[in-house]
């Protein structure tokens, strides 16, 4: 790899490190704006215009904060609890394709931080060790509330893995690759999995929710049994770290869905508008990179909708029942998933056999 | 059993049916519902800068009137915490001493003059019983929120209607 590329990528990095954290702290304001509408309020308009300088002031609170580790807790585990949660968290959006190629000086830049051909696999396993920042912070304070609330999230997470995993199988029969650059390549213009996998979208769906410990899956926070749940001893930026981490959550599950089944950064019509772009520019490279730049708008578009979506249900639903909670996992979403996978099977065998 | 009245009524549990048990269709159900809250008329008064507008009979904190002439109109009859039902008004009678005319509308006057407003329902009956027309309960002003119980006893200092001393220029 050249050095051009290399500074290429350095920056390409850090930028989609500084976009996962804007669009979390403003999820933040977004969360307790949409709270408000629904609940026929006006939401934080105090600090700044429109209160768009909230998540500042409430960083600020958080900082400023009696920073409070337990006696007897383990001091070193308890610090590195929020830690993992965050370094998980904002690992996971490296292999995420925010657009497709950029041509600048006879140069293909991808709009993706890291293309690797399992990057499916990547985020599964980068998200699934999340659930060591919730274990690992419930263990090390020392507190029976925090532990059941850890050992609540830990099987959460690891049921609703299952059924996660098994719904994506009959995505990745259909595309044959594990690559997201290719599977996003393939539901090019308006080609999007979700018209072929509507079922299984559904149980994705459900399943990051559930991942991302959001209501109506939000059993670990379960304030009214569990206190706080796994955060119960945490105070300051650390318990800060902890909801950072899951509005990152949120917005790299958001990505995934967006990727994986809304066709990323395709939009409807995008080579009509580039036949018409080579045309009225007479040059193919400012029409791709014209087409490039709004697809990464058409991706950032999905997920905001999706984001906005996460949070329309919160305030809609109530919270599970732990009981109700662990039988849709395994008693239906993992029957409903496998059914998928032989269904889309069966679709493609009969697809062969017809044409 | 025999049954109290002919009112009972036999409720059949009937097995949910398959859109019911698969909770999609009421979550989405619920979910127009919480977008149609989108596009309410909020509730919210941004208070500092708005205040809600009261009733015109809305009664509030009590103030004791001077006359046209800037004197106390109160005779410290006493009428008004005999109507009280709270019994939140309390005071004593002093007589006025040549010279205080100007102070004081009639001879008598009232020494001190409390309301415990912890006491206080705010019927308005003490401004019904009042002969002079020196109490009035506000339309626009609530006892504001403090630390000690012994501050929401208001006295003079607190309730006669300060002088008009701009309008005398």
């Amino acid at each position: 790899m050249e050095s051009v590329d290399l500074v290429y990528k350095g920056i390409y990095i850090l930028a989609i490190f500084g976009v996962t954290l804007l669009i979390a702290t403003y999820s933040t304001y977004f969360e307790r704006k949409i709270a408000a509408f629904i609940q026929d309020r006006v939401g934080p308009n105090r600090a700044g215009p429109a209160g768009l300088l909230q998540p500042l002031a409430d960083a600020g609170k958080l900082f400023f904060k009696e920073d409070f580790i337990p006696a007897k807790s383990s001091k070193a585990l308890f610090i590195l609890g929020p830690g993992i949660a965050m370094l998980v968290a904002t690992m996971s959006s490296a292999v995420i394709p925010f657009g497709d190629v950029l041509l600048i000086d006879g140069r293909e830049l991808w709009l993706q931080a890291i293309e690797v051909n399992i990057g499916v696999l990547y985020v599964f396993g980068v998200v699934s060790l999340g659930v060591y920042g919730l274990m690992i912070g419930g263990w090390a304070s020392n507190n029976k509330f925090s532990l059941l609330g850890a050992i609540r999230a830990a099987s959460q997470n690891i049921s609703y893995e299952l059924a996660m995993g098994l719904s994506l199988i009959a995505i990745l029969m259909m595309t044959g690759s594990l690559s997201l650059r290719e599977i996003a390549a393939q539901q090019a213009g308006f080609n999007w999995n979700i018209w072929y996998q509507p079922l299984g979208f559904i149980i994705f769906l459900v399943c990051a929710f559930a991942e991302c410990n959001r209501t109506p899956f939000d059993l670990p926070e379960s304030e009214a049994e569990l206190i706080g749940g796994y955060h119960t001893e945490y105070g300051s930026m650390k318990l800060g770290m902890y909801l950072f981490a899951e509005y990152i959550n949120i917005f790299v599950a958001s990505a995934v869905m967006a990727t994986l089944y809304f066709g990323a950064y395709n939009f409807p019509f995008m080579f009509e508008l580039e036949a018409w772009l080579v045309e009225a520019t007479d040059s193919v490279v400012t029409a791709n990179n014209i087409v490039t730049m709004l697809g990464v708008g058409a991706m950032f578009t999905k997920i905001f909708l999706f984001i906005f979506f996460f949070m329309w249900v919160r305030w809609t639903l109530p919270r599970f029942r732990y009981d109700q909670l662990m039988k849709l996992g395994w008693q239906i979403l993992i029957p409903l998933a496998i059914l998928n996978i032989l269904l889309t099977g069966g679709g493609i065998l009969l697809k062969d056999y017809l044409f | 059993m025999e049954p109290l009245s002919n009112r009972r009524k036999n409720i059949e549990k009937l097995p949910m049916t398959f859109a019911e048990r698969a909770y999609l269709p009421a979550i989405a159900q619920g979910l127009g519902i919480t977008l149609k809250h989108f596009f309410k008329k909020k509730a919210t008064v941004q208070y500092p800068e708005q205040t809600r507008e009261r009733s015109e009979h809305w009664r509030g904190l009590h103030v004791l009137k001077r006359d046209e002439n800037g004197a106390e109109r109160c005779t410290a009859c006493g009428l008004c915490a005999v109507a009280c039902p709270a019994e939140a008004i309390t005071m004593t009678a002093g007589e006025r001493k040549a010279g205080e005319e100007g102070l004081y509308r009639e001879e008598k006057y009232a020494v001190t003059y409390e309301v415990n407003m912890l006491r206080c329902i705010f019927c308005g009956l003490c401004e019904e019983a009042c002969p002079k027309a020196a109490i009035f309960l506000q339309d626009d002003k609530i006892a504001p929120a403090r630390y000690e119980r012994d501050e929401f006893i208001y006295g003079k200092d607190r309730l006669v209607e300060p002088l008009k001393t701009t309008e005398t220029k």
